[in-house]
């Protein structure tokens, strides 16, 4: 690797983890401002979640980049795994009382969720064992 | 014992956040942000994945925790929690049994499937919210939905919709159901643009009035644009569809974390959509296509239709198995080009024995892959790497171009417009501009092709064929590469 690319991966390590470091402490305010929002000030949690949005799309850019051209497929499939975080949603609609059609659409929610999350974290885990170096 | 007071302690009360859900839900997050740094390399891959397995648990197990069903009684609803579990459990099956029998080829497929499974799971989120918004404390004591949480539903619905249609498709036109060829409606453009505007009108509208029929227009509408999105789109930009939607169930995630308020959701949709944003940019770059050219789709449409008739009958050296077996075994440098037509005749192991038996002989074997090569981006590196070729001796486009005017022997098998030199030379060709590899600098060509009458997915003749330099291996990559293996086997020793 030349220098400056490896000054560059230095420099990019840097960012992300500032950018990080700066995504929790806009959360810790985005969790005051949530408890605020009890009160009713709706505004101002959505402008602390939506700051955390942007951040973390800024850590997006920056990791994706230095994914190596390589692993995009395994890159793909695990992004598809980790999506189905959406599953937070479906299990608060399936566990909730009220609304019966509310809870079986959370439920086939989680159901779908969870086929995305064993079967994207699996296929990702199968591919990433193929990759061997030289000699092995 | 009184459970609900106990959880209701824990949550901080009903809707409210608990600060130890949140931080469970950061830490879960910044877990998911390392899986994908540890992509940065093969040898980090794996514990990476493990990062973003742990981040899931801990998100589930978080939700599961702070909203565990509770019945009247105010106990614990086992029939409910019962009913979750095996909603997981079914899911768990299914996506194990999934991962373990798909083929390396059927990846592109594979991803497909799992976007659309998001986008619907979005829809079917974003609809139970709708339908008991208090369970997910965005509603006032009247039952009206926050104004807020009403845009990030109608954004979340829209985009969920859209992913699973959308997805749907590019399924069906990556597993041969449709025909990739793209199907072009009379004033699609018109209709297009019509439909994405009603949405966004009824969104602003939804902020008015929450009632039944603007949230269902809303979905049936936005299932209808991802359909209508994706079907003019040709078989051959597919890697950048599947690379948009990616984005998109990754923006759909994002804007159900918004309804939510959960800082994993939000950190996963960032990270998952900017990934499939520069999946894209890096697709398009590759094919040197504008994104919107690629949205607005009809690419490869005519292309092969207008070139038939003109072409002219130019000389070209045919060769056989022996000949390249020979040819290879004196080279110093080989520079093996694969293409996806190499996996579609299921020649990488082959091809893997050939490049050993090469080694054994102390020729220096490397592979070359385009971006694009595959179906999907990075596709080709995982053929290979399942066919057992170390990742090592694998080169991406711009580390390896400037090695082709040293090596001996460029072997191209499955692979036609990343290597047709006319993309740099002539401006009327229709994939001029688009990064190609210097296989015309070697000093010898092999090409292993089917015939010479098929061309490429652009629809265009390659220089390539034509050149002195260059020997045609008529016939079906995996036999040719089998014969070529024979060869060197018998003809070495």
């Amino acid at each position: 690797m030349s220098q400056n690319a490896r000054i560059s991966r230095v420099w990019k390590c840097g960012r992300c983890f500032l950018a990080a470091l700066e995504s929790t402490r806009w959360a810790a305010r985005g969790k005051r401002c949530a408890k605020r929002n009890q009160q009713g000030s709706e505004p101002v949690d959505f402008i602390a979640i939506f700051s955390i949005f942007i951040l973390a799309c800024f850590v997006g850019y920056f990791v994706v980049w230095s994914v190596t051209p390589a692993l995009h497929t395994p890159l793909m499939s695990v992004t598809n795994a980790i999506s189905s975080v959406i599953i937070v949603g479906a299990l608060i609609a399936s566990a909730a009382a009220g609304s019966a059609s509310s809870k079986w659409l959370g439920l086939a929610a989680v159901v779908m969720a969870s086929i995305n999350i064993f079967g994207g974290f699996a296929v990702t885990s199968r591919m990433l064992a193929m990759y061997k170096k030289k000699g092995r | 014992m009184d459970i609900q007071a106990i959880l209701s302690a824990a949550t901080g009360g009903h809707g409210a956040v608990n600060p130890y859900a949140a931080i469970a839900y950061l830490v879960s997050g910044i877990l998911f942000i390392l899986a994908l740094r540890g992509l940065s390399s093969p040898a980090t891959a794996q514990n990476g994945n493990r990062f973003g397995m742990i981040g899931m648990a801990i998100a589930v197990v978080t939700t599961m925790l702070t909203h565990t069903p509770v019945g009247a009684d105010g106990l614990l609803d086992t029939i409910s929690l019962v009913e979750i579990l095996v909603a997981i459990g079914i899911g768990a099956v299914i996506g194990i049994v999934m991962a373990r029998k798909i083929a390396m080829t059927a990846m592109p497929q594979l991803v497909a499937a799992f976007h659309s499974l998001v986008g619907l799971a979005a829809v079917a989120v974003a609809a139970a919210a709708y339908l008991n918004p208090g369970a997910f404390g965005i509603a006032d004591a009247a039952g009206q939905i926050h104004t807020v949480s009403r845009v990030e539903m109608g954004l979340g619905i829209a985009i969920g919709a859209i992913t699973f249609s959308g997805s749907v498709i590019a399924f069906l036109k990556l597993n041969g159901n449709m025909s990739g060829s793209p199907i072009m409606l009379p004033g699609r453009h018109v209709i297009n643009l019509g439909t994405l505007a009603a949405i966004v009108a009824l969104t602003a509208w939804f902020t008015q009035d929450q009632s039944p029929w603007v949230f269902w227009t809303i979905t049936g509408l936005s299932f209808l644009i991802g359909f209508l999105l994706i079907i003019p789109i040709g078989g051959a930009d597919m890697p950048v569809v599947v690379s948009m939607l990616n984005s998109y169930s990754g923006w759909a995630a994002a804007a159900m974390g918004f309804t939510l308020g959960n800082t994993a959701m939000i950190i996963t949709g960032a990270l998952v959509g900017s990934s499939g944003a520069i999946l894209s940019y890096i697709m398009c770059r590759a094919m040197n296509r504008s994104f919107i050219s690629v949205i607005a789709g009809g690419f490869g449409a005519d292309a092969a239709a207008g070139d038939g008739g003109s072409k002219e009958q130019r000389p070209w050296k045919p060769g056989s198995a022996d000949d390249a077996a020979f040819l290879m075994s004196q080279a110093e440098n080989v520079i093996i080009v694969p293409g996806y037509g190499m996996a579609v005749a299921q020649a990488q192991h082959a091809l893997r024995e050939m490049g050993d038996l090469l080694k054994k002989e102390g020729v220096n074997v490397k592979y070359a892959i385009h971006p694009v090569a595959g179906r999907m981006p990075g596709h080709m590196n995982v053929l290979l790497a399942e066919a057992n070729v170390p990742y090592d001796e694998v080169f991406e486009l711009e580390d390896i171009n400037g090695e082709f005017a040293q090596c001996d022997v460029a072997f191209v098998i499955g692979a036609n417009d990343v290597t047709n030199p006319s993309a740099k030379t002539d401006k009327t060709s229709p994939i001029y501009g688009m990064p190609v590899l210097d296989v015309e600098k070697a000093k010898t060509v092999l090409f292993v092709k089917r015939s010479m009458g098929g061309v490429g997915y652009a629809g265009v003749d390659n220089d390539v064929f034509y050149m002195d330099q260059t020997m045609m291996l008529l016939g079906d990559a995996k036999k040719m590469a089998d014969d070529i293996v024979k060869a060197l086997n018998g003809g070495g020793h």
